[in-house]
């Protein structure tokens, strides 16, 4: 049910385009107010909700530590799993957020008779996040060339290196397959899995749908229904230039496509998606395992009640004595 | 207490496919051996613990204040802004399931909700409903819901069937921390008076006494002579352990239950002969008689309440660094809050071992020191001398237990010491071990009598990779640095691995420890025979 409630919420919002900017005709609503609406959106929602984070203490240094701590000479030491430096920490994060480091470690359990458990190795999930985040993150830098001009050579180039098959005309893009599979591969094993099914709210389902939309949009435009694409240079140009402007020829697919997007923009701050800045202040992760050796401040600490050692001699006193166990007062 | 079914017939009922119904709509379940007793309102009130009273989580009326929900509602805001993680970990989960089969009561139980992922959902549902705007809005759809009695009950039954491990951390790819979830979610139902007795009776008998246990001053004074005469009866040997002894060098530490209960009595026997031959000037205190802190299951304020005797009776006594038993949550709070807490420990001295001169550098600022970190940098400079064929009737193996490994990263100086003294010795597989580690199954104030089925479910992990090792290299002893361990594994191997016996890793020390003007040893400290002795 929360697959389908999400997939109906995206096929409306591939609809409310079609209508608008195609039947109706509103191409300023679409191409120029709504993207610079969802832009500031999203810029300013996802400063607040990491500023939010920052606003709130980090009482404890709660590292998780996957290693060998420091401790003596003839022991290694896990710099990166445990790390007790900054450096440690900021390599970890790297590892962390660039290779997902701790999902690479995922296992799967298994029951056999006996009961007998055994933990195989399950690296499908990593696989399928890593293509996924990082096709996703080379077409958005690819899709630069829709706003510089001159094109500076870095985009050139990454834009030739992932066609590099020179499968197809247009060529077909390495990233746009690794996506789709991707996205197919994230929404399966949700469906497939009863574990997973039960788990998976429609606030799950409902991004991979929309991102689907918007390469299954950017996929017809490419190579299916043709659009001006100097025509949308031309506008992109306009809208990152502060000079918006909509040129003619530009079909509707487009305003699909960007609308799609738009939506993407202005849900994202205030969902799990999130987790793009979330995970930079996981105090899990980004602290160093080193409370035994340097002092770490918790800004709200406050004195509390405790049993004092008078108050508690006064109560034993006596039966220390008999017991034979020093006391301060006699 | 409900009767415990076979291990047989307990592992058949595991099944890891969920309900139909969604998790929202079904209710929780109080079934016996699921649940623990609640707190005795006595306990509460040397706490000054809010709503005292008798109650049972098997009737309706759990007898909440009236203005529950405004105490809910007001705790959370407040821990929210205390705690970025509590923030982040209720906003940035994608809900990938890398965790759901990671956890131990989950692996042994296929109950949906001890997937570390639903459990901090149970929170994380309030918290979309009362926090954020898009929860307000879309309800359901969101995965929010409103504060019901019921969830207040599936808070309790399930905050309080999390051992606050951290196995599911490790694999998050945000690091997600279900303990601290967990921590956050029973301070809150302690709002509401909602405890159990297993955790506040310690807490109070610590905060009153001295330790977990609540043995006074002269009855700790008795079990520790006992224990020297049955030292000498092994050895030969006469130790004298003094007791708040002023101006000492160190202060000794450890938990409780090590001078409560075998097998951990031995654990503790086996620290009083390693300093009675190292000459070492230490003392143990009856005031902060305990290293463990139940607090730690309490509240950061209970914690903070109990754990404050040890760097107290350290300035009273006058020491210059302390040095803490086999325990494991109770490095969890040494490493990661005792000094932000209630430090700065500028009144000790940087540790340095005065039988080495081994500066113990990564104790610069908490001024603590572990048992093995030190035990190993003795054998290290060849301080010791150890006949390891004493333990030659041992195939030993050993557990990582939760905190020392995922909250410190405790894992060779263990092994470097039992390699040591031990001749026969053996890793369980790597999926259970080190970093991975599993739960003992009764972590986090969850070992009592009451909650045995979880219990065993919940260490099945465990269990099961023992009894691995068991069947494969014939291991027969199960060697841990932790005290709810050594309480919690003599029924969870009797379960399940009924020929493996537990042991502390300094009980094995002891045993291969040649002492000065010892006797020729026959005994090992159970008065069993040694290996070659049994004529």
């Amino acid at each position: 049910m929360n697959a389908l409630y999400s997939l109906i919420i995206v096929l409306a919002l591939v609809v409310i385009p079609l209508l608008g900017a195609g039947a109706a005709g509103w191409h300023t609503l679409f191409g120029i107010a709504v993207p610079y609406i969802a832009f500031v959106v999203f810029v300013l929602g996802f400063i607040y909700r990491v500023v939010d984070w920052g606003r709130s203490a980090v009482p404890f240094r709660i590292t998780t530590t996957a290693g060998q701590q420091e401790s003596h000479a003839w022991i290694k030491s896990s710099k990166l799993d445990n790390p007790s430096t900054t450096w440690g920490v900021v390599l970890r994060m790297i590892l962390e957020v660039l290779l997902f480091r701790s999902l690479f470690r995922n296992t799967r359990v298994q029951l056999k008779d006996g009961p007998k458990l055994s933990y195989g190795s399950a690296k499908w999930l990593w696989l399928g996040a890593l293509a996924f985040h990082a096709s996703f993150f080379i077409i958005l830098i690819r899709h630069m060339r829709f706003f510089t001009e001159p094109v500076p050579l870095p985009f050139q180039w990454l834009d030739k290196l992932d066609s590099i098959l020179q499968v197809g005309v247009p060529v077909l893009y390495l990233t746009e397959v690794a996506i789709l599979a991707a996205l197919l591969y994230l929404f399966l094993r949700r469906v497939i899995d009863p574990k997973m099914r039960y788990i998976s709210l429609a606030s799950d389902y409902f991004p991979l749908f929309l991102i689907f939309g918007i390469v299954i949009s950017g996929v017809l435009m490419r190579y299916f229904i043709r659009t001006d694409i100097i025509a949308v240079k031309e506008m992109t140009m306009g809208l990152v230039t502060l000079n918006p402007t909509i040129p003619e020829n530009i079909g509707v697919i487009f305003y699909v496509h960007l609308f799609l997007v738009s939506a993407l923009l202005v849900y994202f701050p205030w969902s799990k998606l999130m987790h793009l800045g979330g995970v930079f202040l996981s105090p899990t992760r980004n602290l160093a395992n080193n409370s035994r050796m340097q002092r770490h401040i918790n800004p709200w600490n406050y004195p509390v009640k405790v049993h004092t050692y008078e108050e508690w001699e006064d109560h034993y006193r006596d039966a220390m004595k008999e017991a034979g166990i020093p006391v301060e007062k006699e | 207490m409900s009767k415990l079914p076979s291990s047989d017939t307990l592992a058949a009922t595991i099944d890891y496919h969920p309900p139909r119904k969604s998790w929202m709509q079904v209710q929780p379940e109080f079934r016996p051996g699921t649940w623990s007793y609640p707190a005795n309102p006595k306990n509460l009130k040397i706490m000054d613990f809010p709503n005292p009273r008798e109650w049972s989580p098997t009737d309706d009326d759990w007898k909440l204040p009236e203005n529950w929900q405004e105490i809910i509602y007001e705790g959370f805001k407040d821990r929210l802004k205390k705690y970025r993680s509590l923030k982040v970990f209720m906003d940035i989960c994608v809900r990938c399931g890398a965790c759901a089969d990671k956890c131990h009561y989950f692996i042994g139980s296929g109950d949906p909700k001890n997937m570390p992922v639903l459990r901090a959902e149970l929170l994380r549902s309030i918290y979309r409903k009362d926090f954020t705007t898009v929860g307000k809005i879309l309800c359901s759809l969101s995965g929010s819901r409103s504060l019901t009695e019921d969830v207040i009950k599936e808070w309790f039954l399930y905050f309080y069937q999390c051992s606050e491990c951290r196995r599911c951390s490790l694999f998050c790819p945000y690091g997600i921390d279900t303990a601290e979830v967990t921590m956050m979610g029973r301070e809150l139902l302690n709002l509401l008076g909602l405890n159990i007795n297993w955790v506040m009776e310690p807490v109070a008998n610590c905060f009153r006494v001295g330790n977990h246990l609540g043995i006074p001053p002269h009855t700790f004074k008795e079990i520790v002579d006992f224990m020297c005469e049955d030292i000498e009866e092994v050895s030969g040997v006469k130790v004298e352990p003094p007791l708040n002894k002023k101006g000492a060098e160190i202060l000794f530490v450890t938990p409780s239950g090590d001078y409560f209960a075998d097998p951990g009595t031995y654990t503790f026997m086996g620290y009083l002969m390693l300093f009675h031959e190292l000459g070492l000037d230490y003392t143990m205190s009856t005031y902060a008689s305990e290293g463990g802190n139940f607090g730690l299951f309490t509240s950061a304020e209970a914690m903070k309440r109990l754990n404050a005797k040890i760097y107290a009776e350290a300035k009273r006594l006058g020491v210059k660094w302390i040095l803490g038993g086999e325990c494991g949550h109770m490095w969890r709070v040494i490493n990661q809050y005792m000094d932000t807490m209630n430090g700065p420990a500028d009144f000790l001295e940087v540790p340095r071992n005065p039988l080495t001169g081994t500066v113990f550098n990564n104790a610069r600022a908490t001024k603590m020191v572990h048992i093995t970190e030190f035990t190993d940098d003795l054998i290290q400079h060849g301080i010791l001398n150890f006949d390891p064929s004493r333990n030659d009737d041992l195939v030993v193996t050993y557990h990582d237990s939760c905190n020392p490994s995922r909250a410190m990263g405790l894992f060779e100086e263990p092994r470097n010491v039992i390699k040591s003294v031990c001749n026969h010795f053996y890793e369980m597989p790597i999926q259970t071990i080190r970093e991975q580690t599993f739960c003992c199954g009764s972590g986090s104030g969850l070992n009592n009598e009451e909650f045995m089925e979880m219990r065993m479910r919940g260490g099945m992990p465990r269990a099961n990779a023992v009894k691995h090792v068991h069947d494969t290299y014939g291991v027969n002893m199960l060697s841990c640095i932790c005290a709810i361990d050594r309480a919690a594994f003599p029924p969870l191997m009797e379960y399940w691995v009924p020929e493996v016996d537990v042991c502390g890793v300094h009980e094995l020390v002891a045993n291969a420890l040649v002492m000065r003007g010892e006797k020729e040893r026959e005994l090992n400290l159970r008065s069993e025979p040694l290996p070659g002795k049994e004529g």
